[in-house]
């Protein structure tokens, strides 16, 4: 097989309920402050939720925002931060050969339960149903008003992959720029979840929405007494370019693409096959041509369920057996669970690891769990590896969508 | 109601529906696509909120009517008049 191209990250831009700007987040991820608000959910009352401030303003007018949905804006501020942060020269860019590939969890329930409340107000009538219900429902939304706000001529569309698409995102870019498709992607997760109370039942019918007297505490993955996922908001966005792209242009190499696998547990809707996780991680260590004790960061999946945490750790165990180097994180603990931005967002907040060494805790954990107890889970308090070249991102979803991003420190071989 | 009334029930619809744009000169016999960024869309929100708002009714064969802030006044007034406003 011909060599294919290497593919780097050269921007991000991102939303967090913690953090507007990859600096901030980073920040807060070694502060250790974690930011849940509590909303009120329509039909359900107060839970715990995290809820992004980012100025949609910035670069959208106000009519805009208006006619387009939470997460277009989510993605328009992403996808503009991360151009601005790549020092591409987008007025000089051919918008034809940029492509847009966003991960998304879900899409249209907000809007649907928007309109079904909406026509409530008038005896169901559907008359009152709003035009613009299809175009802010159609599954490329996301994707679709980054390329109208952008001028952006190529192609564009989001990748469902329940809450593995932050990664799948990423993948696809990478997929399309080494098949020569475009030259420049913007790529990555965003979700606009915590609008819908949907999720919100759902998860709580399943047993599985945390709850906790203080919100900043209610998302704690890995601890004894969690009790479930912390719905959260927000978006994450990459710029990728091929590599000899970004050296020509002089670009900051943020990071480079080392490896990637996604596989399906076919086993179970919502309880993940460690098996089938573990499969994945060795499936993108061997296209990175990496062995276990390469990576320096696994940044977990973990979502504070009773059940999900102790499988993605039995999957880690198994893999990463004798590695006493490899660290481990989450960050679904200050953030609570970004959906279809997770894996997006979870892979950023490590990445400044590269420069500072650093690498961020799980926070809120007060009781380990035994079963969650791997070696090398950095907890509370962050740890200086000294230098960190490599970074292995977890996010996997319902149905059993597994999904494995590895990537490395430019210039490490 | 007198057709000014209604002219201001019009505009405050627009100004919801387009925040961005200076209402402050529109000229009220001159077409107001010629005069704001306004799309099909946004002509459908305005039938909307007529409707939502005051129980307004315009087929679509009368959607040329509302093409001015004038031919709205003097296109609506009747039908607010019917609703006994």
């Amino acid at each position: 097989m011909a060599t294919l191209p290497r593919i780097v990250i050269t921007g991000v831009g991102l939303t967090a309920p913690n953090g507007n700007t990859l600096a901030e987040f980073r920040a807060n991820l070694l502060a250790g402050q974690a930011r849940i608000a509590e909303i009120d959910v329509r039909h359900m009352g107060k839970h715990p939720a995290g809820v992004c401030d980012f100025d949609a303003t910035r670069w959208q007018k106000r009519k805009e925002i208006r006619n387009g949905t939470r997460v277009g804006s989510i993605s328009i501020y992403c996808s503009r931060e991360a151009v601005v942060n790549s020092g591409l020269d987008w007025e000089k860019i051919d918008k034809s050969r940029v492509g847009v590939y966003l991960g998304i969890t879900e899409h249209g329930n907000v809007e649907t339960e928007n309109e079904i409340w909406n026509i409530s107000q008038f005896n169901n009538d559907t008359k009152y149903w709003t035009h613009h219900h299809n175009p802010r429902t159609v599954a490329n939304n996301a994707a679709g008003e980054v390329t109208m706000n952008m001028g952006i001529t190529g192609p564009h569309y989001t990748i469902g992959a329940a809450c593995a698409a932050g990664n799948a995102g990423l993948i696809q870019a990478a997929q399309m720029l080494q098949l020569n498709e475009v030259d420049l992607a913007l790529a990555g997760g965003v979700s606009e979840s915590i609008h819908t109370f949907g999720i919100f039942a759902g998860f709580k019918n399943q047993g599985a929405l945390a709850s906790h007297t203080d919100p900043a505490k209610a998302s704690r993955p890995f601890d004894k007494n969690r009790n479930g996922i912390v719905i959260s908001e927000g978006g994450a966005i990459y710029t990728l370019e091929r590599l000899d792209d970004a050296l020509a242009r002089g670009a900051n190499i943020i990071a480079e693409i080392a490896g990637w696998c996604i596989n399906s547990d076919a086993t179970d809707a919502v309880l993940p096959n460690p098996d089938r996780q573990a499969e994945c991680v060795r499936k993108a260590l061997e296209r990175a041509k990496m062995k276990p004790s390469d990576v320096h960061i696994i940044s977990t999946h973990a979502t504070a369920t009773s059940m999900g945490d102790i499988q993605e750790c039995i999957a880690l165990r198994t893999v990463f057996a004798d590695c006493p180097r490899t660290k481990i994180n989450n960050t679904k603990s200050y953030i609570g669970h970004c959906m279809g931005a997770a894996g997006a967002l979870e892979l950023a907040g490590n990445l400044p690891s590269f420069q500072d060494g650093i690498v961020h805790p799980t926070i809120n954990v007060e009781d380990l769990d035994p079963e969650c107890a791997i070696p090398g889970l950095v907890i509370n308090q962050p740890v200086s590896m000294g230098s960190v070249d490599t970074i292995l991102n977890n996010s996997f979803g319902m149905l059993g969508i597994n999904s494995v991003l590895i990537v490395k420190k430019y210039g490490i071989a | 109601m007198n057709k000014d009334d209604v002219k201001s029930i019009v505009l405050d619809i627009i100004r919801d529906i387009a925040p961005d744009e200076d209402l402050s000169a529109l000229k009220h016999e001159v077409r107001l696509r010629d005069q704001l960024t306004l799309d099909s869309m946004d002509f459908l929100d305005i039938v909307m909120e007529l409707r939502k708002q005051h129980g307004i009714e315009v087929p679509e064969i009368d959607y040329p009517q509302l093409a001015s802030l004038e031919s709205c006044g003097e296109y609506l007034l009747p039908k607010f008049k019917a609703k006994g406003k």
